[in-house]
């Protein structure tokens, strides 16, 4: 009894000790290396967050990368566009990435001066959920705001048959599928529906994190969450970037455009709603290609952008972002087409090549 | 020896004191933080933003008052079905079931609570929510259709599948408090009322009323649990503010909206707003766990006094 | 009505088995080696939980090493010196601390951690942990002590030990198996934490071994594949569950066994 009351005693005592030390020796030792430390074997790790609009490209991205350049670990986290801005902002990521690009306002408030680098470009599509109905659905700026306002509350409404006359919609009611969360995809979506509703203008207005209309449909988060909300739900129509629809086989609908048709979202239709403003992009490369001019251009269309800070504090991260950024802006196009994400015009790449040689750490140009 | 005695006892004294106080230092650190934090909002919009039933972030408006109903309403909906089962559960255990059974079914009532949040969404999102949609939901309206409760369309995602999911996850936690309690009351009260004549069942009444104040806590301690859980809730209950009637239609809790809305919220404003409904969440669950405990503590001390 | 209460209770226990044999009908089939072993890919692209499993692993070990130490020493400072007002006033907010949501307690160590160190981490992941874990250990091993018969200790005393020793020599000992059994079930409550893991430890897809960068954890990751919209990453999160729940319940299931008590 003495015996073994004595070893597990020294047992206890043992396990306090080594895990105070432990403990100790764990906080403080990592607390003092801070940000920035390289992971084992000498490679660099950065942290992007933010947009999950281009995810699967980014994840894509990284992974490819990382197995051109074994020395550099980059990790990215679809934490939506309003996050990737804060983390920015907080600096809790080396690089940030939204659809929406900053405000004025909050560049003002950053820590240094920001670049907006586009990637790729990306269409935001309607899908929906409604068995039996084969042939993709058609809607106009007009429709989609009426159903997200509450006006459109039927699948069979008048409103929705003159558009789909081939079209047997049911006697159901539509659950709109919105994001909770703030989203660079809900800002490109409500950007055209401010557009092209009058309505949606005064009620809504254009957001990264709309108020929507109390009771007018859920909320889910990412466009994961919203997609797999509208999978999940007979009956419900969401919006999400086109790849999401696609890996899911979902429907996505026509939407009419300026010129009057009802495109389909494509690589083709997406690039052509960017070609049109090439020529007028903005020297920060800030923009919208929303409701875009030409026949052939998809409205819900939009640049998405990585978030950087120009003059990078530590050189040798600051070489990798600039390396990594060069090579998604170039090689890294190639994989945009199988993730249905439309390339970035060639006028564009030297837009952003030109931004890319701009970035410094310690006043020295980082790329050479 | 006796010097060392006397030191080591200062010293072992100084540690365990030390440890001990820490418990209070990051309650107080949790509420200080926050009420700093909150501090912009709380000056801003006073006691309203309690009562504001809009909640729009991009236009600066900040109303708690939805989130406080969907908290609310899917707790209380989760103890409406979980407080009749946890209470028939904790009878058959303490009063009825013999041991051989007793033992094991205790036994896997209380894994139910081993089970993750995160795993009771998942289950939620799968299992759960088609059920709903397919065959509780129609079944619900085409019986009670005519109250409002149960009007609407059934999505299979809203306050009733949180306000079950959420049933399940307090089931446990109130069976274990009221078999405790139940325990608690002394045989002899059990054996006097056999002995006067009454039935088991009624032997099992006058037991219940003894205890009565102790279930009440276990009551209010489910409660307290409801209304601070987090993930099994965002992932079913649709994350829409809005206060319905419909047991079908999607709301919004407070936790879920902090899970959801937190980590992205750059505006100072907004920051501030989500860190006083957080304040607010935090404050709810500290006063409904104190009442819990003095509710229980009640019965236990009462009835330990009599044994 | 002792079939209605005997109803309740089977239909609960009937609802635990569905679960858990749903899980692990769903999970089994997508678990393998590579499965346990990979890190997360591009979607189509397989991929696994390895990183996660070791996340999880890792910021419980530290809320562990952390969470237990205070947690016993202040449950032993409530056994044996928290008879007065400021012992209750510990054994009250302890109480109430088990309570508080473990979302608040992850933006506490957001604000606490996250914010001055620049960047998400493990260690912010497993303080959050540690957190929770104190006052469910201070609480369980302040009644495995008060267990302990004051025969026991008033024999010790008698012969001139110091109160330290006796705590230290017989105490203790006497509660450790007790003790032993509330950390073990406080380690597996944590081990299903997902909301204090959201703002502190965020995820990683990478196999990580250092506490200050990003950490995955099986419950975020699970949380991500499953509110995510590809079938493969659902067959993912249910493989993940079965891990996840496996682990925790063979725990619990050991524990209460091995030790015929319950807490």
């Amino acid at each position: 009894m003495n015996g073994t009351m004595f070893r597990s005693q020294n047992l206890i005592a043992l396990f306090l000790i080594a895990s105070v030390i432990l403990s100790f020796g764990c906080s403080g030792q990592k607390l003092g290396e801070g940000p920035g430390t390289t992971a084992p074997g000498g490679s660099l790790q950065l942290q992007g967050s933010g947009a999950s609009f281009p995810k699967p490209i980014y994840e894509k991205w990284v992974s490819e990368f990382g197995k051109a350049n074994p020395n550099i670990r980059i990790d990215y986290q679809a934490t939506g566009s309003g996050a990737g801005q804060k983390a920015l902002l907080a600096k809790t990521a080396d690089f940030g990435a939204s659809d929406d690009p900053m405000s004025d306002e909050d560049l003002k408030s950053a820590g240094g001066e920001v670049l907006h680098i586009p990637t790729v470009l990306g269409a935001v599509v309607l899908t929906y959920n409604l068995e039996g109905v084969k042939e993709p659905l058609k809607l106009t700026g007009q429709t989609i705001s009426d159903i997200y306002l509450g006006n459109i509350k039927k699948w069979n409404d008048e409103r929705l048959k003159k558009d789909n006359p081939n079209l047997t919609l049911p006697d159901a009611d539509i659950l709109p599928v919105y994001r909770a969360d703030s989203s660079g995809t809900s800002a490109v979506f409500t950007d055209f529906l401010s557009k092209t509703s009058p309505d949606w203008k005064t009620k809504v207005g254009m957001n990264k994190q709309p108020s929507w209309i109390t009771g007018v449909g859920v909320g889910a988060k990412g466009n994961d969450g919203v997609m797999g909300q509208v999978k999940q739900t007979p009956n419900a129509i969401g919006y999400v970037e086109l790849t999401f629809a696609k890996a899911n086989s979902l429907p996505t609908a026509l939407v009419k455009n300026k010129a009057g048709q009802f495109v389909e979202a494509s690589l083709e239709s997406v690039a052509a709603a960017a070609a049109g403003s090439v020529a007028s992009m903005p020297d920060d490369l800030r923009t919208q290609i929303t409701d875009a001019d030409g026949a052939a251009a998809y409205p819900i269309a939009s640049y998405t952008y990585i978030l950087v800070y120009k003059e990078q504090a530590d050189a040798a991260k600051g070489k990798a972002i600039v390396d990594f950024l060069w090579w998604a802006t170039h090689e890294g196009e190639k994989f945009a087409k199988d993730l249905h994400y439309a390339p970035l015009p060639a006028e564009v790449v030297k837009k952003v090549e030109s931004k890319i040689n701009s970035m410094t750490a310690g006043g020295k140009a980082l790329r050479q | 020896m006796a010097q060392t005695g006397a030191l080591g006892d200062k010293i072992f004294r100084a540690v365990l004191l030390l440890a001990a106080t820490s418990i209070l230092l990051i309650v107080a650190g949790i509420f200080v933080m926050m009420v700093q934090n909150a501090m912009p909002t709380i000056g801003r919009f006073g006691i309203g933003f309690l009562f504001g039933s809009e909640w729009k972030p991009a236009q600066e408006e900040f109303g708690a008052l939805p989130f406080i109903y969907g908290t609310l309403v899917s707790s209380v909906l989760a103890l409406i079905i979980s407080v009749p089962i946890s209470l028939g559960i904790a009878i058959f255990l303490v009063e009825q079931a013999p041991k051989g059974i007793a033992k094991p079914i205790a036994f896997m009532v209380e894994l139910l609570a081993a089970i993750p949040s995160v795993v009771y969404g998942l289950w939620g999102i799968f299992v759960l929510a088609p059920f709903i949609r397919e065959y509780l939901g129609p079944v619900l309206q085409g019986y009670l259709g005519f109250i409002p409760l149960f009007q609407g369309r059934v999505t299979g995602i809203g306050m009733l599948t949180g306000g079950i999911i959420l049933a399940l996850m307090i089931t446990p936690i109130i069976t274990a408090v009221v078999r405790d309690v139940l325990e608690a009351v002394p045989t002899t009260q059990r054996e006097a009322a056999l002995a006067l004549g009454a039935t088991k069942w009624e032997t099992t009444t006058i037991v219940l009323g003894n205890a009565a104040s102790g279930i009440a806590g276990a009551v209010v301690l489910g409660l307290g649990r409801a209304i601070g859980e987090t993930m099994a809730v965002t992932m079913v209950i649709g994350n829409s503010p809005q206060i319905s009637a419909s047991l079908f239609e999607p709301a919004n809790t407070i936790a879920s909206l902090l899970a959801a809305n937190f980590a992205e919220a750059t505006d100072r404003t907004y920051l501030s707003a989500l860190i006083e409904i957080g304040l607010v969440l935090f404050l709810v669950t500290f006063v409904v766990n104190a009442f819990a405990k003095i509710l229980v503590m009640g019965v236990a001390s009462r009835n330990g006094k009599a044994a | 009505m002792t079939s209605l209460t005997a109803i309740c209770a089977a239909f609960v226990t009937g609802l635990l088995l569905l679960i858990i044999g749903y899980i692990a009908i769903r999970g089994f089939s997508s678990i393998n080696f590579q499965f346990l072993t990979d890190t997360p890919k591009p979607v189509g692209e397989g991929g696994g939980i390895g990183n996660s499993i070791l996340g999880s692993a890792m910021m419980t070990l530290l809320a562990a090493v952390i969470g237990l130490p205070v947690g016993i020493a202040a449950g032993v400072y409530l056994a044996e010196y928290g008879r007065n007002w400021y012992g209750n006033t510990i054994r009250f907010v302890a109480d109430t601390l088990i309570g508080i949501p473990s979302i608040i307690i992850g933006i506490f160590i957001y604000t606490l951690v996250v914010l001055p160190m620049g960047r998400q981490s493990g260690l912010a992941g497993g303080l959050a942990l540690a957190v929770i874990m104190i006052p469910i250990v201070a609480r369980t091993t302040e009644e495995m002590i008060k267990l302990v018969p004051s025969s026991m200790r008033e024999g010790a005393l008698a012969l001139g030990a110091p109160q330290w020793r006796v705590s230290w020599n017989i105490v203790l000992p006497a509660a450790a198996s007790g003790i032993a059994t509330g950390a073990m079930l406080a380690i597996a409550r944590v081990t299903g934490e997902t909301a204090p893991l959201l703002f502190t430890a965020l995820n990683s897809r990478f196999y990580n071994y250092y506490l200050d960068q990003p950490m995955s954890s099986l419950t975020v990751q699970i949380f991500n594949y499953a509110t995510g919209p590809f079938e493969v990453e659902h067959a993912m999160a249910w493989a993940a569950t079965l891990i996840l729940v496996g682990t925790i319940l063979i725990i619990n299931v050991l524990v209460r066994t091995v030790t015929k008590r319950r807490y």
